[in-house]
C-alpha cells in the first residue's frame, strides 16, 4: 500500500514538473529500459529518446482530470517504451520480427495514438511560431511561454508603453492563430 | 482595431479579469452574437494549445537536465566503462554518510586530545622557544664540560686546553688527510674522533678563510689508514634539484640527514656555495655533502638563520683548488693524492652509508 502512495505522490510531482520526482522516476526506471532497447537492436541515444518520449506520454496521462494509473509506474512504463520501440523498428526496417523482453505489459495504445496527436500539435505550433518572424515569436514566447509581464516585455522590446506592447502582441497572436489554425485543419 | 479591443476582451475573460458588471455584459454579447462565441471557444482552445506547447517544452528540458545530472552521478551508464567522475561521485554518494559520521568522530576526538595536550602542557609560544634555545646552550655547555673530562682521561688534547667549538671533516687521502670547515677551528689545533668513538691527535696543515676550507692531517700512532676511500671529490657543478645526503656529527653521534640542491649559488649569490635544502645542525659544518651516487660534491658550511631548512655548502671544486695549494706550499705534501676510485654509485643507501662512515670524523678544536 505504502508503495502506492508513494507512486501517486511521485506521479503528481511528474505532473506539475518537479524534478525532483521526475529524477526518482528516471532513476528508477530508465536502466530497464535502456537495456531493453539495447538489447533489441537499439543504441544508447535511441533508449534514452525512447524513454524521454514514454516519460513525456506519462507525464501528458498525469495532466488529465480523469487521471488514475491503473498499474505500477514501471509497467506503464515499459508498456509504452516497447511499444513505441516496436513502431521505430518497423519503420526504420529494423525490425526482425520478435523482441525479446518478458516483463509484463497493459495496454497503452490509446494513450499513445492521443500522445501522438499532441505530438503533431507541438509541431504546427512550433512550425507557425517559427514562420511568424520576429519580433513576433520573441514578444509571444516571452508572454505565453515564459509567463513574462507586459511592462517587462515592452521595456525589453523597446516599447514605448505596456499597451502598445500589448497591442502588437495581440496582432502577432492573430497572425499566429491564422497560421497555426490553417496547418491544424489541414491536419484534421 | 476592432478585432484587437476583441481579442483582449476575449482573453480578459478568459483569464477572469473581469469585473462581474463587464463578465455579465460580455456572456450576453457570446450569447447573441454567435460569431463573438466561436471566436472565446477558438481562442480558448489556442490558449490551451500555446500551454501545453510551454508545458512540453518544460518536461523536455527538465528530463535533459535530469538526464543529465544522473549520467554525471554515475546513476546511468551510457555506453562504454562508466566515467571516472561518475564512479567517484557515486562512490561518494554510497559513502558519505558513513564519511561524514568517521569524519565528525575524528574531529571530536582530534580536539579531545588537543584538549587534553593543551591542559597538560605547557602552551607553546615565541618565548618558550627561545627559552628552548638557551636550553640548547646549556646542553651544548654541559657536553663541553663532559668532553673536557673524557678529554683528560684520554689526554689528546694537551693538558689545559680548553674544547672551543667542533663540527665535522672527511677524509681525502687515506694517509689521514681531512677537510673540514675554516670557520670550526678557533683556537690552537684540534683533534678529531671517528665514527666509532676514537680520538686521533691533528695538526691544521692549511686554513683558507675565504673558501672557508681547512684540511687537517691525522698525526697519531693509533691511526690506521684505511684501505680505500669510495667516493670522488666532484670537479664539475652539480644540478639543481639533485638528491643529497649528509653525515656529521650535530651530536656525538654521526648523524645522517638527507635533502636537496636548490641553487647554484649560495647566501646573497656566493659562487663559490650551493644553497641545500637538508635540516643541518651547529656541528654539521665541515661535513661533506654526497649526490646519490657517494660522491662528494660539497662541504656543509652554514645556515641561513631565519630560514628553515635553507643551508649552505662550499663547492667541492674548491677542495681540488685548496688540494692543489697544499702541494704548493711543502714539498711534504707532494704526495696528497685525492680519492679516483667511486665506489658506491647504485648501492643501496644504508650500505652507502655504512662504507662512508668510517670516512667522516667529528673535529673538535681546543685552545688555551
Amino acid at each position: 500500500m505504502k508503495g502506492d502512495t508513494n507512486e501517486q505522490a511521485l506521479l503528481k510531482g511528474l505532473a506539475h514538473n518537479d524534478s525532483k520526482s521526475v529524477e526518482i522516476i528516471y532513476k528508477d526506471n530508465f536502466n530497464m529500459i535502456q537495456t531493453f532497447i539495447l538489447n533489441n537492436n537499439g543504441s544508447y541515444d535511441e533508449a534514452r529518446d525512447i524513454f524521454q518520449e514514454a516519460m513525456i506520454a506519462l507525464y501528458e496521462k498525469s495532466q488529465t482530470d480523469s487521471f488514475v494509473l491503473t498499474c505500477q509506474i514501471k509497467t506503464y512504463l515499459y508498456s509504452v517504451c516497447r511499444r513505441l520501440w516496436l513502431k521505430r523498428l518497423q519503420q526504420i526496417g529494423r525490425f526482425t520480427g520478435s523482441v525479446d523482453g518478458f516483463e509484463e505489459t497493459v495496454a497503452v495504445e490509446e494513450d499513445l495514438e492521443t500522445h501522438e496527436k499532441r505530438n503533431a500539435e507541438f509541431v504546427i505550433m512550433d512550425r507557425a511560431l517559427n514562420s511568424l518572424g520576429e519580433p513576433c515569436k520573441s514578444l509571444l514566447q516571452g508572454y505565453y511561454l515564459k509567463k513574462m509581464d507586459m511592462n517587462a516585455l515592452a521595456a525589453e522590446f523597446g516599447y514605448t508603453n505596456a499597451d502598445n506592447a500589448k497591442n502588437q502582441k495581440y496582432k502577432c497572436l492573430m497572425r499566429l492563430k491564422k497560421l497555426f489554425f490553417s496547418q491544424y485543419n489541414i491536419g484534421e | 482595431m476592432d478585432d484587437i479591443l476583441l481579442l483582449d476582451a476575449i482573453e480578459r475573460y478568459l483569464s477572469g479579469e473581469m469585473s462581474p458588471e463587464e463578465r455579465a455584459y460580455f456572456e450576453n454579447l457570446r450569447n447573441t452574437t454567435p460569431e463573438i462565441d466561436q471566436m472565446v471557444v477558438e481562442h480558448n482552445m489556442f490558449l490551451h494549445q500555446i500551454a501545453d506547447y510551454s508545458a512540453n517544452i518544460q518536461i523536455k528540458q527538465t528530463l535533459h537536465e535530469v538526464h543529465q545530472n544522473l549520467l554525471e552521478r554515475g546513476d546511468l551508464n551510457e555506453g562504454g566503462a562508466l566515467s571516472p567522475k561518475g564512479k567517484v561521485i557515486q562512490f561518494w554518494n554510497k559513502y558519505k554518510r558513513v564519511t561524514a559520521i568517521a569524519a565528525s568522530v575524528g574531529g571530536v576526538i582530534a580536539l579531545f586530545i588537543s584538549g587534553l595536550a593543551m591542559y597538560f602542557s605547557t602552551s607553546v609560544n615565541d618565548p618558550k622557544l627561545e627559552q628552548l634555545g638557551k636550553d640548547l646552550e646549556v646542553v651544548k655547555k654541559n657536553q663541553q664540560y663532559q668532553g673536557d673530562i673524557i678529554n683528560e682521561v684520554t689526554s689528546k688534547i694537551p693538558m689545559n686546553a680548553r674544547l672551543l667549538s667542533g663540527g665535522s671533516g672527511f677524509l681525502v687521502d687515506v694517509k689521514g688527510y681531512i677537510v673540514t670547515n675554516a670557520h670550526i677551528l678557533k683556537g690552537t689545533g684540534a683533534i678529531v674522533v671517528n665514527s666509532k668513538g676514537k680520538e686521533f691527535k691533528s695538526s691544521i696543515v692549511l686554513i683558507d678563510h675565504v673558501k672557508d676550507l681547512a684540511i687537517l692531517k691525522i698525526n697519531d700512532e693509533d691511526y690506521e689508514a684505511i684501505k680505500s676511500i669510495p667516493y670522488t671529490i666532484q670537479k664539475t657543478n652539480s644540478s639543481l634539484g639533485e638528491e643529497i645526503f649528509t653525515l656529521g656529527y650535530p651530536r656525538n653521534e654521526i648523524v645522517y640527514g638527507m635533502g636537496y640542491l636548490s641553487a647554484k649559488s649560495g647566501f646573497n649569490g656566493d659562487s663559490l656555495s650551493y644553497q641545500i635544502q637538508i635540516s643541518a645542525n651547529p656541528g654539521n659544518s665541515g661535513g661533506p655533502v654526497f649526490n646519490k651516487n657517494g660522491e662528494v660534491i660539497g662541504v656543509l658550511s652554514t645556515k641561513q638563520a631565519q630560514a628553515d631548512g635553507v643551508a649552505f655548502a662550499v663547492k667541492s671544486k674548491n677542495i681540488h683548488t685548496i688540494i692543489e695549494d697544499l702541494k704548493k706550499s711543502d714539498t711534504a705534501f707532494q704526495r696528497v693524492k685525492l680519492p679516483n676510485k667511486s665506489s658506491l654509485k647504485g648501492v643501496e643507501r644504508k650500505a652507502q652509508i655504512n662504507k662512508l662512515e668510517d670516512c667522516v670524523y667529528f673535529v673538535k678544536a681546543y685552545g688555551k
